[in-house]
Order: structure tokens, then sequence, then C-alpha cells
């Protein structure tokens, strides 16, 4: 009986997936209801996480629910502790779910929406899920050991190092390129500035009121946060207006920037409870309120995708980024289909928290089906928007020019139709200057969040509101990335340093505090102000690096789910890791050469480098450089990218090497040989008895 | 799995469905509030409190403040939480 129920059920959710999929695919001309995206992606996830996550679970990995796991063995009631299963799920998803998964499918949005769509349910259920699921399951059979420590005692040392070097390069360029959405956002935005501006008085005020007045009351101290947020916005409308501070708030990219490097500075060495734990706070809970906003707006608005199903520029000649559908696509959109970085959260706290090995399914693979919603529904609000305001809003100055006639112009080229007019009159109803070559997701998203949430409360004369909640919602979260990972990397450089200099390990140490930290800062400071000052928008080179980055982590998490399968013995169900794994070189090496060697000066990097280079010796200075010097400069940023791109190939290849040679000698030995715990002291009776009792 | 036992065995009568949805009501705000505050990674103090009572009862729990306090420090330490991009 409960079988053909479930035949039924799912039989009946195949079909009408099967109908949503043919209706997004097939369908021409006139533009389709984002609500059959909606559905195509909730019956794909439902199928995966009924079969395929089940099948991860009992042939793959074979949970055992009898096992106890870190949490149960080692409870203690601060670091490891049984947590119930849905609590766990929240905090897993708050802590993988931010700015990644909303920003690539935008920038992807120019191939049109029917890859961006294909990618992000693919990659999700047969690569991104899995990883998170198998990086959780080996991580709860260490006692929730981090993904390098395995890599070490699974692989061996010196992947172990490589991996560590590999996850810091990755860091950098995260916190580089998040920082640069931001000061993409708000250069020349006033109201934008202003209101994230405001975030930093309002979270100190919250840190003192944390630390003094009602210590640890966050439910209370974040309800007046976000009242106080909600005010800042309504202000900035104002002080946009005004004849004084509207101008002192109109700050340009390289100010911006430089005012970014400053803040993560400070905010990273300053007590963490003054400004950074505040700050959490708002940009959580912000998040997951955004997250729900946009979901229930767009069900009830039931937007139609404008954007056409494939453009013309899968061929790679997009104004968005360079480089043609394969591998680029796959690079674009990384958090979504399958980020790396989740790898690092799925072996953190996750699995000291974990109940029992049967919740692995729902937290490990459920929680990235969750992300990757997050995912479809940002594609969905960048491809309601009129195709032409999308490209005018993405294509760099020096592609569509500077004012609205020639962007128009520039869009009608490539088929899509605008007056100057109409652009300049939806810049006035989001409340800004231009909104022309603001690439780098977070406006256009913003937009399309305006376009769906207006539709909901307000109508076109809170339009301005909703856009600068949406980009105050996503420059939060990310700010409070950037000062976390600051702090993160700094833990890091300082352990790396401590090989040499025993005294940077001191983590009380002030001067080893300020130096690892100055040298983060810097690190990623510099791959920002680069990106500000590109002609091309920065995030043209920016954005590939750190695909190439996460989905590489990808990769080294799924070799390492590989090699864990085969020492166990289980290497018949290898594939389940081993296919994503390859699919993701693939992907990572080909996007990889093309960046280093690609003739096309918009791809290679040293294809640019050498066109500036014969440049300078003929004696020509090229735009955007107005010196000889300013050309040097470009050439030298060439070369730090393509070396930073070598690096990432290294990292890779090695560990492919190391991979191998570890499955193959794990096939020649007939017993499983991975370094777990034991499972020798399985739950008793009294144990679980116990265990009910405390619960 | 320990799963809180249901309010009422056998819901028989209005007075007692109205129990079992008020349980219902007040489990869920509660999960609610768990889950929020694991988010910015401070676990429940109750957990504590009856796990530190039941395994070293010779020892004085941390009070309310110094656990807040104690994994604020954690969080953004070092080995602290990764934040997703």
């Amino acid at each position: 009986m409960g079988k053909l129920k479930t035949t039924l059920i799912f039989g009946a959710i195949a079909i009408l997936g099967a109908i949503a999929l043919a209706v997004i695919a097939l369908h021409q001309g006139e533009s389709i209801s984002a609500v059959w995206i909606v559905v195509a992606a909730l019956c794909v996830y439902a199928i995966a996480y009924r079969f395929y996550a089940r099948y991860l679970a009992g042939k793959v990995m074979g949970l055992n629910a009898k096992r106890p796991t870190p949490a149960v063995r080692h409870n203690d009631g601060l670091d490891y502790v049984p947590t119930p299963r849905n609590v766990l799920f929240g905090h897993h998803f708050a802590a993988i779910a931010g700015a990644g998964p909303l920003v690539g499918p935008v920038l992807a949005a120019q191939m049109g929406y029917l890859p961006g769509v294909l990618w992000i349910l693919v990659g999700a259920v047969l690569a991104g899920a899995v990883q998170d699921m198998m990086v959780l399951f080996m991580s709860t059979r260490r006692d929730g050991r981090s993904l390098g420590d395995m890599v070490r005692t699974e692989m061996g040392p010196i992947p172990g190092i490589i991996a560590q070097v590999g996850v810091l390069m990755i860091m950098v360029i995260i916190l580089a390129v998040l920082a640069l959405v931001v000061v993409k956002a708000l250069a020349e935005s006033p109201w934008g500035t202003f209101t994230v501006a405001a975030t930093i008085p309002i979270a100190i005020f919250m840190g003192l009121y944390t630390r003094y007045l009602r210590p640890g009351r966050v439910g209370e101290v974040s309800v007046i946060g976000v009242v106080l947020l909600i005010l800042a916005i309504i202000g900035g409308g104002h002080i946009a207006a005004d004849p004084f501070w509207g101008p002192a708030f109109t700050l340009s990219g390289t100010t911006l920037a430089l005012a970014m490097m400053a803040y993560g500075f400070i905010a990273s060495v300053i007590p963490v409870w003054l400004l950074l734990a505040p700050r959490d706070y708002l940009s959580t809970f912000l998040k997951i309120g955004a997250i729900v906003a946009l979901a229930v707006g767009i069900l009830i608005v039931r937007p139609h995708v404008q954007m056409p199903a494939i453009t013309p520029f899968i061929d790679g000649t997009g104004p968005v980024f360079s480089g043609a559908l394969f591998p680029f696509l796959f690079i674009t959109i990384a958090c979504g289909a399958v980020s790396g970085f989740h790898a690092l959260i799925s072996s953190g706290t996750t699995p000291k928290l974990l109940e029992n090995e049967n919740q692995i399914p729902l937290i490990g693979y459920g929680a990235m089906l969750c992300e990757s919603f997050v995912a479809i529904m940002a594609l969905i609000a960048a491809t309601v928007l009129d195709p032409a305001v999308y490209f005018a809003m993405n294509s760099p100055v020096a592609v569509i020019g500077d004012n609205a006639a020639s962007a128009a112009a520039a869009v009608a080229q490539w088929g899509f139709h605008i007056t100057p007019a109409e652009l300049e009159q939806l810049a006035r109803d989001v409340g800004e200057h231009s909104i022309l070559s603001r690439a780098g997701g977070a406006p256009t998203l913003a937009v399309g969040m305006a376009h769906i949430l207006s539709g909901v409360i307000g109508g076109k004369a809170m339009m301005a509101f909703w856009y600068h909640f949406a980009i105050l919602f996503e420059a939060l979260f990310i700010l409070t990335t950037v000062d976390a990972g600051t702090r993160v990397c700094r833990f890091m450089i300082q352990d790396l340093l401590g090989v040499a200099v025993p005294k940077m390990r001191e983590t009380k140490s002030w001067t080893a505090n300020v130096v690892a930290t100055a040298l983060t800062v810097s690190l990623w400071g510099y791959f920002l102000y680069t990106g500000v000052v590109d002609p091309l928008g920065g995030i043209n080179s920016l954005w590939p690096l750190f695909g190439i980055a996460n989905q590489m982590l990808a990769a080294v998490a799924l070799i390492l789910g590989t090699v864990v399968l085969f020492k166990m013995k289980r290497e018949r169900f290898a594939w389940a890791t081993a296919v994503p794994a390859v699919w993701l070189l693939i992907c990572t090496l080909t996007a990889g050469f093309q960046k280093l060697l690609h003739p096309d000066v918009k791809i290679g990097f040293l294809a640019h480098a050498r066109k500036y280079q014969d440049a300078l010796t003929a004696g020509d200075i090229l735009a955007p450089a107005k010196t000889a010097g300013d050309m040097h400069r470009i050439i030298i940023n060439d070369y730090v990218n393509s070396a930073l791109t070598a690096g990432f190939l290294f990292v890779v290849l090695t560990m492919v090497v190391y991979g191998v040679r570890a499955c193959l000698k794990a096939r020649k030995i007939n017993h499983p040989t991975v370094v777990e715990q034991p499972a020798a002291h399985e739950l008793t009776l009294e144990d679980e008895a116990m265990d009910t009792a405390r619960a | 799995m320990p799963r809180p036992a249901p309010a009422s065995p056998e819901p028989a009568g209005g007075a007692d469905l109205l129990c079992v949805c008020r349980d219902t009501l007040v489990r869920w705000g509660k999960d609610a509030r768990r889950t929020a505050s694991l988010m910015v990674g401070q676990p429940d103090y109750e957990v504590y409190v009856a796990h530190a009572e039941a395994t070293h009862p010779e020892q004085p729990p941390l009070d309310r403040t110094a656990f807040f306090r104690l994994h604020e420090a954690r969080r953004f330490g070092a080995g602290g939480a990764f934040r997703c991009c």
C-alpha cells in the first residue's frame, strides 16, 4: 500500500515536472510564466531527494543510524551538541547561503534563461548536493574534522598542505570579488551608500546593547536593528535628495574600494562583539527574510520571463562576461549548482551538531537543494526584466558608452529595444541617477526584486524603497562575509607564517594580529582595486577566477570523496562522486587554460598582456591607460592573474594525481583502509534510553 | 531519534484538541527560536545547563552571559565559522 502510494505521488510529480520542463525548453516566441520554472525546479528536487539522496545514503555511503555521531560521543553541551534536525537544517542552510547563488545566475542570464536553469538543476542534484552530503558524511565519521585535515589523513601530508594553500587563495579571491560586487552597487549611489554606511553605527549600538545593557538578548536587539535599518532606507531617500548630503555620499568606485579596505581592516581587529557579531545577526535574519519574501513574491506576482530562452551570446561574445557557454557557464554559476566552499562548512560545525547519521541526507543534500532554489529565484529575478534593461545594466561603459542614448543604441544592435527616456525613467523609479553599466549582479537582482516585490506591496511608488532594500540586504551580508572572512584568512596566514616565525602564531599578540590582518586586506584589496579600475568592469576578469577557484575546491572535495569510497571498499559506487568530479575537472581545466592561453584578448590574460606590451614597445597608449605607467600596471595585473590561474591549475592537477594514486592503492588491498572513528561502541540500548531522557 | 512526546496520546474532546494545538504551537515557537539562535552561532542554553547538571553536578554551569560570550568569541575566533560566498 505504502509503495503504491509512493509510486502514485512521485509518478504525478514526475509527469508535472516533465510538463514544466517541456514548457520551459520548447516554448518559442511569447514569454512564459516564471511559475513554470519554479514548478520544474520543485519537481526535480522532490524526485532527487526521494530517490537519489536515499540511494546515496543507503547504497553508496551505507549510513548507519546506530553508529554514534560526534555530537553523541563527545556531547559537552558546548561544541558537540545533538541538535534536532529541523534546527540544524536551518543553521546549515544559513551558513551555506550567501551572495554567490544570487550573483552567478544573474551574470549567466546573458546566455538566456534555459542554460542557467538546466545547469542549476542538474548541477545541484548530481554534483553540488552530492558533494555537500559526502563531505558531511566523511566529517561525521571523523569526529567533525575539517576538509584539510581529512585530505591529509586520507591522501597524505603533501596534498594536505596543497589543499590548505588552495583554500587560502580561494578565500582571497572570494573576498575581492564579493567586495567588488558591493563597490559596483554603491558607486555613485548616495542612497545606497548612506544606508550601508548607516549599518555601522546601528551595529555598534547593537553591540553595546548586547554587551552592557541586555547581554545575550539577540532576538530583541535584532528587532531593534531591523527597525533602524528600515528607517535608514527611508532616510536614505531624503539624504540622496539633499543638496549637501547627497553629494557627500556620492562616492566613486576607487574611493569606495579604499574605504572598504580600511573598514575591513578595522572591523576585523576590533573586538568582535562591537561590530562583527551584531552585523552578523542583522545580515543572517535579513538574508533569510529576503529569500522568503522573494519566494512569496514570485508566487503572488507570477511574473513573465522576458529574456529569450537562449541568446546569441552563448558563442562567447556577450558583454557581461567573455567566453563561450562551455566551459564558462559552468564556472559563472558556481554556488547554486555546486560550490566547493560548502565543503568547508559541511566539515565545520554541522557534523559536530548532527544527532544521527540518518539525518545526513536532509542536512547535506536537502540544504543544498534549497540553496539551488535560491539560485533559481535569482535567475528569475534577472530574466523577468526587459532584456534591454538587463544588458544596459550589465554591459561595461567601454561597450555601451556612458549615457542612456548610447546605451539604447548599443542594445538595439543586439535586437533589444528600449528608448533612452525609458532607461532614464527606470533609474528615477528606483531612486538612482543612472542604472547603466552596473555589472556585478547586485543592482540587476535589486531591480528584479523591486519589480517583483513592488507588485506585492506598494506598487511603483515603493519601487525605490524595495530597490534599496535589496541592495542593503546584499551589501550587508557580503560585508559580513568580508569582515568575517578577513578574520578567518588572518588566522590561516598566522598559522602559515608561524611555521617560520613561531611568534606569529600567538592569536592574542597585537603585532601578529595587525601584521596578518594588514597582509590579508592588502591581498584582497589588490584584486579589488584592480577590478574597480578595469575598463571592462572587473567582474569580467575576477568572477571567472572566483568560479574556477570555487569549482576547483569542489573537485578536490569530490576527489577526496572518491578516494574515501575506494578506501571503504565501496568502489563500485564511487561513480557517484567520480562523475561530478571529472565533469568539474573538465570545466575548470578548460576554463583555466583558456583564461591563460586563449588568443582572444577579452578571455586570455596573457594575450591581453601581450597586446599592451606590443603597444608599449610601439610607443602607443591604449585606453583605459593614460600614461606608460598605467600600461605597465595593466600588464602586471595580467601577469598576476595568470600566475593565480596557473596556481589553481597546479593545485587541481596535483590533487588529481594524488587522488588517482590513493584509489589505485586502495584497490589492491582487500580490506577497508579508511581512517574513520571505529564503530566499535555502537549505541547500546542503555545509551539510547539516556539520550531520550536527556532530550 | 529523540522527539518530544506528543502532548496527549488520545486527543479526545475539544479541550484536549486545543491543548494539542497549543502545545504544537509552543514547540514550533521554541524550535524557531532555537534555529534562529543557532544560525548566529548560539546553541541552546537550557540544553547546556541540563547537560552540565547531568554530567558534572559538582561544577556550577556557566551563567547565560558567559555562555553567550563564549560562543560569540568562538564564532569569530581561530578556526571559526566559514561563511559562504
